[in-house]
């Protein structure tokens, strides 16, 4: 009995939206509110006030007088007053709008004939049936606006005056003014078979309702003052507005009963319109907005809703969350792909729950024992009818004792322990992966770097959160479709993201490219690495040998490295070519990743990546990997060829610029002859710094270490090396070449309407060598833009996401394997025309070629 | 090769011109095993039921979104013509504007033609207003009058007349007599408002005249590609360039979703945004499948019209009141929703966040029978 009871049995299966009705405020009001004044004399809320004890309770100790909870069980409970005079509600000014223009004002029919009545309802129907709202909406407007031309009732002959609006809420008809209650008697006269029409469903809405006659007050829960440091009590937004209010409706009653004249009555009347209007919206647009006596804008119901920080974006779309770390990363290789080292005093924080039963009491008690300060320990105990209790030192004795079977424990986080690992911005699913617990000395989270890329992190002061799921479902769920081993293959484009980066990529290369070493020093990295099975017989082996003895036995594979060269590996066995960027990496590259994946399982290919990322590091570290300034040496001949070059281009510049001075230049269709020649020039310095770059990869060393790091991918591209050893080359801002600064030139020390490289932002010298003063100017100018750019283009590309994210969200595959939408609308009749799973699949396809070839090598 | 019949069933077209293309030349044992294994991976990569492929389609766009630049030109060669490219292009085509920044249309052509005939060609195609023809404009105040000077190389360019000219510009002037003289036309206001005004307003008037070509394409450009010569145009008015009898309205495409759209309908429109987002993606060195972006396009073309990503488009359509509110201008939505009583199934995502429920996607979508014991 009472194991069910944990379960859950309810469950909201729909959410019906609605007007309320002065009944239904009345109903669920616990309490009239007929005082502003908050509290008495000795700080208690007074009866009728708008802190009334019945609305709900804030301070701890009291009870709520409705319900009898405490605070925190009571969710509270609403209030109502009673207005003096209708008002207009601000939110349903058009609609009570509508309503008045498009129906008569004399018998509340709306003005069109009755064969047309009905002819517009079976319409309206229809489309309510078969459409969705927003189409039924746009009909319904077309409705009203031919209605509102109508000048007589064609039931009663009755004339019809425009009805006129000065905003925000007053109305006006033949230059007369409204009142709310005449508003509200003609809303009376409206039947509720007419409502459709406007839009409105009768049984949920009456058009009177509109006007209000009786406002819910909200209750205190959802309005909680604060106590200030000095005692004070500081009260909520909405209270102070409630008060306004209360006080002025107040005014209100006495000066009527009181028979004071019209004029007064009115003004106090169109205050508390005021008042009420800022309650609901504090933006009206033709209202000052109410402030607080500070001047600041007071945030009532409407602002509460609103935006990001509003109720639903903030708190409802998205939730805050115990059991959390947050902390700097630093890099461990020596981690488990799939771990993530968790600091001490972490783990010492974080916990998991874990159920008290005869077979596992002994180990528990264990924890319980060394408390919450002792590693590993507990922090919580519950009991069987959820009694939390705290364990300290003093409380652990007591708790030991009675620990029995059923209880659960919150017991510290420990090796093993299921968590989920995250860092934003969380753009992709690889985001957030599951990862094992290792916990570990001092104050960082730990992880294996190879899975940098999916959280797109670096450790440069990069922090990320860890979350702990609680419940066994949650764990279960994390554990199978969370890990890291499931994700290896992204969803985008069908190849690996997690892969080896940087050294690790430089270390194979090295290895699998040029070394040779002894059967001690093989031993001695496979079994550093982690391999412990060892059959080597060789004395010298050959990098590539080495490397083989991680494939499994009968794998095949052929692929390119990155330079284009074949590689083989046949039987486990590498045969010729390098391991480099193109088949180990991630983020789309890594090849051979993804054939290991298909072919042996996830669990296999994590462990080789983990295998393979280490022997890289062991390699480099082992054998020394260093960049230095003479990696970037050329031969004079080289220095020389590059000069030449480049003098070339500045000749040709110099020809075309001669051109364009005699208007000889030929011009490119549809562009102006400044326009070519600027194209013209371009072209001509980027073939020459093209050119320099041919040059600077041909008479470098080609296995200097800075060489290798660009030619295996690890880090860097030629471009870089030739920036730096040959000629940075042209500066350009949005694909032109630098025309700010002065008027007609750049920079003071160029001749006005010098056309030269130089003059616009033609970097001749390479990094090694320096940059001359107007150089480093402009690459500083460009740095700058780049700089702007990518701050622009954040907030529209995340906005773009939202959207993409918030109009496909609902989009899933159906049993029948139809793509459909939230209301099960297809979209699609098969995903993709073809059913493929992009994260299963080898690159989006199903690779029949490589399926004929391995059929044939069978 | 033949594929048997039990295994035509089985695999999407793709797959089955792949296994046709490559199986040549096998025997037909060893033809059956690769069928054999083809279908085992084929049904390993098989979608899950219940994988919220909208979501994974959304990270797939909106995470390389970040690594886009803001570029909005580029310059692939000196010959081509400027494009929106990167992040502006795919915003401006998820979010179905009506006019976008720069129109564009590759032109086939029927036949193998020399570059001569092409350039011909071309230059029908352009959109000429008078001002381009036109030597000069000669106001005569006293009489009040306009001489315009057509230029002769620029009209036999076009294969136009002085007379077809004057033409135009009778039906496009009124209130005003025109006559012609050689190359010269003349334009003499009549009517009660003539005045001098009145003159160089005309004056202004006739600048913009249309006068040959089609209407929207500013800016032809010949080019060669794989063979054969294309036109590249800057505008687009892909209803009248298809009506041209030169054109190969196979092959010929504009940019603009809507003119695709009213003239080849929503599949065609539909193609367009995969083929133009999946362009702007391969520009930017991004690797993302088409199968993300194919979804998006179907979202968006679904009931036969272009809809945006944006709060008037699909996210306008969902039948969920909370999910709608969840994404812009919540109180409307909300206010809307109790004026006519809806009713939120709370069949969506984000509601049954907002609820604390289970999701009805993946892992949320099966539901277990069991009776509990009470």
């Amino acid at each position: 009995m009472e194991e069910s009871e944990k379960y859950v049995y309810k469950r909201v299966r729909f959410i019906d939206f609605g007007v309320l009705s002065p009944k239904k405020i009345k109903e669920m009001a616990s309490a009239k509110v007929v005082t502003p004044e908050l509290y008495d004399k000795e700080g208690y809320p007074v009866d009728g006030g708008l802190m009334d004890v019945r609305l709900g309770v804030i301070d701890p100790g009291l009870n709520c007088k409705t319900c009898g909870s405490k605070l925190k069980e009571c969710l509270g409970h609403f209030g109502f007053i009673e207005l003096a005079r209708p008002l207009i509600h601000i939110k349903f000014v058009s609609q009570i709008q509508a309503l008045l223009a498009g129906t008569c004002r004399e018998c509340g029919i709306p003005l069109m004939t009755q064969a047309k009545i009905e002819k517009e309802l079976a319409n309206i129907k229809k489309l309510e049936k078969e459409v969705n709202q927003t189409i039924v909406a746009k009909y319904i407007k077309k409705i009203i606006a031919r209605l509102k031309t109508q000048t007589a009732c064609p039931h009663c002959k009755a004339k019809q005056p425009k009805i006129k609006i000065e905003k925000p809420t007053t109305f006006f008809e033949a230059e007369k003014r409204v009142t709310p209650i005449e508003i509200r008697t003609r809303l009376e006269k409206v039947s509720d078979e007419h409502l459709p029409l406007f839009g409105m469903n009768p049984e949920t809405v009456r058009p009177e309702w509109l006007v209000l006659t009786l406002l819910p007050i909200p209750p205190v829960t959802m309005r909680p003052s604060i106590t200030l440091e000095s005692g004070e009590r500081s009260e909520d937004d909405l209270t102070h507005k409630l008060g306004d209010i209360v006080r002025i409706n107040q005014r209100l009653f006495e000066n009527i009963n009181a028979g004071a004249p019209e004029i007064i009555i009115e003004d106090l009347w169109d205050l508390l319109q005021y008042h009420v209007t800022t309650f609901f919206d504090n933006a009206v647009a033709q209202l000052p907005p109410a402030r607080h006596r500070s001047g600041q804008p007071l945030k009532t119901i409407t602002e509460r809703i609103k935006s990001k920080e509003g109720r639903i974006r903030h708190n409802l779309a998205g939730k805050r969350t115990n059991f959390s770390a947050r902390t700097a990363i630093s890099p461990d290789s020596k981690l488990k792909i799939n771990e993530v080292g968790v600091p001490k005093i972490i783990a010492m924080k974080l916990s998991v729950p874990e159920k008290v039963t005869e077979w596992n009491m002994e180990y528990m008690k264990q924890f319980v024992e060394n408390g919450p300060k002792k590693y590993p320990g507990a922090n919580y105990i519950e009991r069987p009818d959820g009694k939390k209790k705290k364990v300290t030192s003093e409380t652990k004795e007591a708790a030991l004792e009675e620990l029995q079977p059923g209880y659960v424990i919150e017991r510290h986080l420990m090796d093993g322990d299921i968590a989920i690992f995250n860092r934003q911005p969380s753009l992709h699913r690889m985001s957030m992966m599951c990862h094992k617990v290792r916990v570990l000395p001092y104050k960082t989270f730990r992880m294996n770097p190879a899975v940098n890329h999916p959280y797109n992190a670096d450790y440069d002061g990069d922090e990320m959160n860890l979350h702990i799921p609680q419940t066994e479902e949650a764990r279960a769920e994390a554990e199978i479709l969370m890990q890291v081993q499931t994700q290896l293959i992204s969803p985008r484009y069908g190849s690996s993201v997690i892969g080896c980066i940087q050294d690790a990529v430089s270390g194979n290369y090295v290895l699998t490219k040029y070394m040779k070493i002894t059967k001690q020093e093989a031993i001695d990295l496979l079994y550093a690495i982690g391999v412990d099975e060892i059959n080597i017989t060789k004395e010298i082996l050959d990098g590539k040998e080495l490397v083989s003895e991680l494939f499994p036995k009968d794998f095949d594979f052929k692929g390119e490295s990155k330079t284009g060269e074949e590689i083989e590996i046949k039987k486990g066995k590498l045969v010729h070519g390098v391991l480099d960027n193109a088949n180990l990496g991630g983020g789309g590259a890594g090849l051979l990743l993804r054939r290991i994946h298909q072919k042996y399982g996830e669990e296999l290919a994590v462990d080789l990546l983990y295998k393979l990322f280490r022997l890289g590091i062991e390699v480099i570290t082992r054998y020394g990997f260093t960049a230095s300034l003479s990696d970037l040496d050329l031969p004079e001949t080289a220095e020389e060829k590059i000069q030449n070059v480049l003098k070339e281009s500045e000749g040709k510049v110099k020809e075309f610029i001669t051109q364009y001075e005699e208007k000889t230049l030929e011009l490119i269709a549809g562009k102006t002859l400044k326009e070519t020649l600027e194209l013209r020039i371009l072209e001509a310095l980027n073939k020459s710094r093209n050119e320099a770059g041919e040059l600077v990869a041909e008479y470098s060393k080609k296995d200097s270490n800075l060489m290798v790091m660009a030619t295996s991918g690890a880090k860097g591209k030629m471009i870089n090396f030739t920036q730096m050893c040959g000629c940075v080359g042209q500066q350009a801002l949005r694909g032109q070449r630098i025309n700010k600064g002065f008027k007609n030139r750049t920079l003071s020390v160029f001749k006005v309407g010098e056309l030269s490289p130089k003059a616009h932002g033609f970097v001749r010298s390479g990094f090694k060598g320096g940059l001359g003063p107007s150089e480093f100017f402009f690459q500083a100018m460009v740095g700058r833009d780049s700089l702007m750019d990518t701050a622009l283009r954040t907030p529209k590309s995340g906005y773009l996401y939202r959207r993409l994210a918030n109009a496909m969200q609902d989009l899933k595959v159906e049993y029948d394997g139809t793509v459909r939408d939230a209301s099960n609308k297809i979209i699609q009749f098969s995903y993709g025309e073809d059913n493929i799973d992009v994260s299963k699949s080898e690159k989006g396809i199903i690779n029949v070629k490589r399926i004929i070839h391995e059929v044939e090598q069978s | 090769m033949n594929i048997p019949k039990e295994y035509l069933n089985e695999f999407p077209e793709k797959i089955i011109d792949d296994l046709k293309e490559s199986g040549k030349g096998l025997t037909d044992s060893k033809f059956k095993k690769v069928l054999e294994k083809t279908l085992e991976e084929y049904k390993k990569a098989r979608i899950t039921p219940g994988e919220c492929v909208g979501l994974v389609g959304a990270e797939s766009i909106g995470e390389p979104g970040t690594q886009m630049t803001l570029n909005t030109f580029h310059f692939a060669g000196v010959s081509e013509m400027n494009v929106t490219m990167g992040l502006p292009r795919i915003i401006e085509i998820l979010d179905g504007r009506k006019t976008i920044s720069t129109p564009m249309m590759e032109v086939y052509l029927k036949g193998k033609l020399s570059g001569e005939k092409v350039k011909a060609h071309a230059l029908m195609l352009k959109e000429t207003l008078l001002g381009v023809v036109v030597d000069e404009f000669n106001i005569d105040i006293a009489d009040l009058k306009i001489d315009v000077l057509l230029k002769e190389d620029k009209l036999t360019e076009r294969s136009l007349t002085s007379a077809t000219v004057a033409n135009v510009i009778k039906k496009a002037i009124k209130k005003a007599t025109v006559t012609k003289e050689d190359n010269t036309v003349t334009v003499k206001l009549t009517g009660k408002d003539a005045s001098l005004n009145e003159l160089y307003r005309t004056k202004e008037k006739l600048k913009d005249v249309f006068v040959s070509g089609i209407k929207g394409i500013k800016e032809v450009l010949p080019v060669k590609r794989k063979e054969e010569f294309i036109i590249i145009t800057a505008g687009s008015n892909l209803n009248e360039v298809m009506a041209l009898d030169f054109v190969d309205t196979t092959r010929t495409t504009s940019n603009d979703l809507y003119e695709v759209h009213a003239v080849l309908g929503v599949e065609a429109a539909r193609q367009l945004i995969i083929d133009e987002v999946m362009k702007v993606m391969e520009n930017q060195g991004l690797n993302v499948d088409v199968r993300h972006i194919m979804l998006v396009a179907d979202t968006m073309c679904v009931n036969g019209n272009i809809k945006g990503i944006t709060r008037y488009g699909v996210v306008s359509e969902k039948s969920s009141a909370l999910a709608r509110a969840s994404f812009e201008t919540p109180v409307k939505h909300i206010l809307a929703a109790a004026l006519t009583g809806e009713r939120d199934e709370l069949t969506s995502v984000v509601e049954n966040v907002m609820l604390n429920q289970p999701v009805p996607l993946g892992t949320g979508l099966p539901g277990l029978v069991t009776e509990v014991k009470k």
